[in-house]
């Protein structure tokens, strides 16, 4: 209940489906808010359009810019470089912010303003019911690639890094303790911070793929997952979810 | 150095300037301090002087990674408390359209110049033109209203580009700044006032998010860091601005406001220049580089003692309706001189019950006035 106050209350309950890990990240994003003992006053939430852009907008008591498909970086740019003194965050999905937005985020990163970036990667285009998305791994069967998708995944935190970011990490919902730890860490970067956090969608992403139940999600993040300490440690398990600090 | 007292030493300077220098430097004297841009022909002047002018005033100058970055950086830096502006040509225009629907849906006061070039597509595009008098209209998706001034000379742009930030202020909504890359490509002096001889309506602010998207016809604004926690989005949203696309009525309520802010405005926004004979038959109706042609060729006309009269529009939208019925009423005939095909015309023939005709060139020149004097000519003769 204590949390309960980071909340706009007259915006609740929020519209996630039940077993989404939008909720997960929210809960764990406010955690580390109160743990920092953040002043959610000097907070600005930008985000663009996607269910993962409702975790903080409008469901958490800052100032909070929902903004079109793809360019919250954009807008978060403007927002930043008027007030350096405001902390910006841009909580986006992997369509918004890989596909549609994709060269604003390269941008972003190569300009290392602080903007702090949380990219929820559930693999798909959720909010429009299941379309195949840039992170949708080879093979799989979305709405769109009905007969498996036929290209290859992109490597956000390994774009990010490379166009220069201050800080990059990649967590999945299965991880919240030391994804909290990088979201505070994120929060107090001078320069880009860039976390991919790699979260669950049992409707959207199960319905074909055939994940319908999030713990089997959740199982198969754990199960995945390896841990690394680098950028040169990550690209040595390209058939894994490498998770842990890449850069910073 | 702060603004005024950089502008001051400006103060009664005679500058040589180009168009788009000039809505630099009257960006400047409305208390821009924001501006966000991507290089294109023929508006890049406005960014490069920015670039200049800017950092020594206290300003943020950034070249996006493209146009639809560009508007969306303004925009993010209004809520923040910029005074914003961004500038481009057709091609950029275009990408500017959905943000631009945007900032007129979350009632975001910016200024954003269309220094129109030849199109479609790339066009010509270091050439003039003016085919994108609907497209300011119209160019963003949904019922929406906008505000377009067109200037004709380098000393216009300059004061238009003021009194665009006041209309953003005042009514709480984009302004767009059609030129043309005549217009901005034309030099020719201009003496800069002093900053205390301008003034642009401040922005009114308030911490009550309660109030920030209505009920008032144009209502307060919040900034961020204010402690408002205001919720700003492109999505139908209450008074208070959250998010409500199920109610029809809401939608309807918002919409119309918008809508009405603008459209009510439009006596109060009316801006006009006319000379009319009262024994001419044929009347002129033109705008920005155009305008500059067409003038030319009435006054040859009236030279040869042949009465033509003349109406320049500044405030193109919303559309000057009750000059534009009263001037077709009083002509026989009437000949829309603009660069494209025939846009303004069909706008004007919407007021005109008599005959309305179109002169216009495309491809990047201008018509001479002796062009333009010649066609009027037999327009006069046959109407006589």
């Amino acid at each position: 209940m204590r949390l309960h106050r980071y909340l706009r209350q007259e915006a609740l309950p929020t519209p996630f489906c039940p077993g989404c890990g939008c909720g997960t990240i929210l809960n764990i994003f406010v955690h580390a808010l109160d743990e920092l003992n953040f002043d959610i006053k000097r907070l600005v939430c930008v985000t663009g359009i996607g269910c993962s852009s409702w975790i903080p907008s409008p469901y958490l008591l800052c100032d909070t810019l929902h903004t079109t498909h793809g360019r919250a970086l954009a807008f978060a740019t403007g927002v930043k470089l008027y007030r350096p003194d405001l902390r910006v965050v841009v909580i986006a999905g992997d369509g918004d912010l890989l596909a549609i937005g994709g060269n604003h985020l390269i941008h972003a990163a190569r300009r290392n303003l602080s903007i702090c970036t949380i990219l929820v990667n559930n693999s798909i285009y959720a909010m429009t019911g299941g379309q195949v998305a840039p992170t949708t791994p080879k093979g799989v069967r979305t709405t769109t690639t009905p007969y498996g998708n036929p290209e290859a995944p992109m490597d956000a935190a390994l774009l990010v890094a490379a166009a220069g970011a201050k800080f990059v990490a990649r967590f999945t919902t299965a991880h919240p303790f030391p994804l909290k730890r990088a979201i505070k860490t994120a929060l107090n970067t001078d320069g880009f911070a860039f976390i991919e956090v790699l979260s669950q969608c049992p409707v959207s992403y199960g319905k074909l793929s055939g994940l319908r139940n999030p713990a089997d999600q959740l199982r198969f993040f754990k199960e995945n997952s390896v841990r690394v300490r680098s950028l040169d440690e990550a690209r040595k398990y390209p058939d894994k979810i490498t998770v842990g600090v890449l850069v910073g | 150095m702060s603004r005024d007292d950089f502008l001051a030493r400006y103060a009664g300077r005679r500058l040589f300037l180009l168009g788009d220098e000039a809505c630099a430097w009257g960006a400047l004297y409305a208390g821009c301090d924001f501006y966000a841009a991507y290089p294109i022909t023929p508006a890049s002047e406005i960014a490069e002087t920015m670039a200049q002018l800017l950092p020594q005033t206290g300003g943020v100058f950034v070249q996006m990674e493209d146009e639809i970055a560009s508007i969306a950086a303004c925009i993010g830096a209004v809520w923040a408390g910029a005074r914003a502006m961004t500038a481009t040509s057709g091609p950029g225009f275009s990408l500017m359209q959905e943000n631009l629907g945007y900032a007129i849906m979350t009632e975001t006061p910016l200024v954003v110049v269309n220094v129109q070039r030849s199109g479609p597509s790339t066009g010509q595009a270091t050439k003039g033109a003016q085919g994108d008098i609907l497209q300011a209209r119209w160019g963003t998706h949904g019922d929406h209203e906008i505000v377009a001034l067109c200037p004709w000379s380098v000393e216009e742009t300059f004061w238009l580009t003021i009194k665009a930030f006041d209309i953003a202020e005042r009514l709480r909504t984009p302004v767009v700044l059609l030129t043309d890359g005549e217009v901005g490509h034309f030099r020719e002096p201009l003496t800069l006032p002093h900053p205390k001889d301008v003034s642009v309506s401040e922005r009114r602010l308030t911490t009550n998010r309660e109030e920030v998207f209505g009920p008032q016809l144009v209502p307060p604004m919040a900034r961020f860091g204010d402690g408002s926690f205001v919720h700003i989005t492109g999505s139908t949203h209450k008074s208070n601005g959250l998010r409500d696309v199920e109610t029809q009525a809401v939608h309807q309520q918002l919409v119309e406001r918008l809508v009405r802010k603008i459209a009510s405005a439009r006596e109060q926004l009316r801006d006009i220049r006319s000379e009319i004979d009262e024994n001419a038959s044929v009347g002129v109706i033109s705008l920005g580089a155009a305008a500059r042609v067409a003038f030319g060729a009435v006054k040859k006309l009236r030279n040869r003692a042949t009465p033509v009269s003349f109406l320049r529009i500044l405030t193109l939208w919303p559309f000057p309706e009750r000059d534009v019925r009263d001037f077709c009423e009083r002509h026989r005939t009437v000949v829309v001189v603009e660069q494209n095909l025939g846009q303004l015309k069909r706008v004007v023939e919407r007021f005109s019950t008599n005959r309305v005709l179109h002169y216009g060139k495309i491809g990047g020149v201008l018509p001479s006035t002796d062009e333009v004097a010649q066609f009027l000519q037999e327009v006069v003769n046959e109407t006589a």
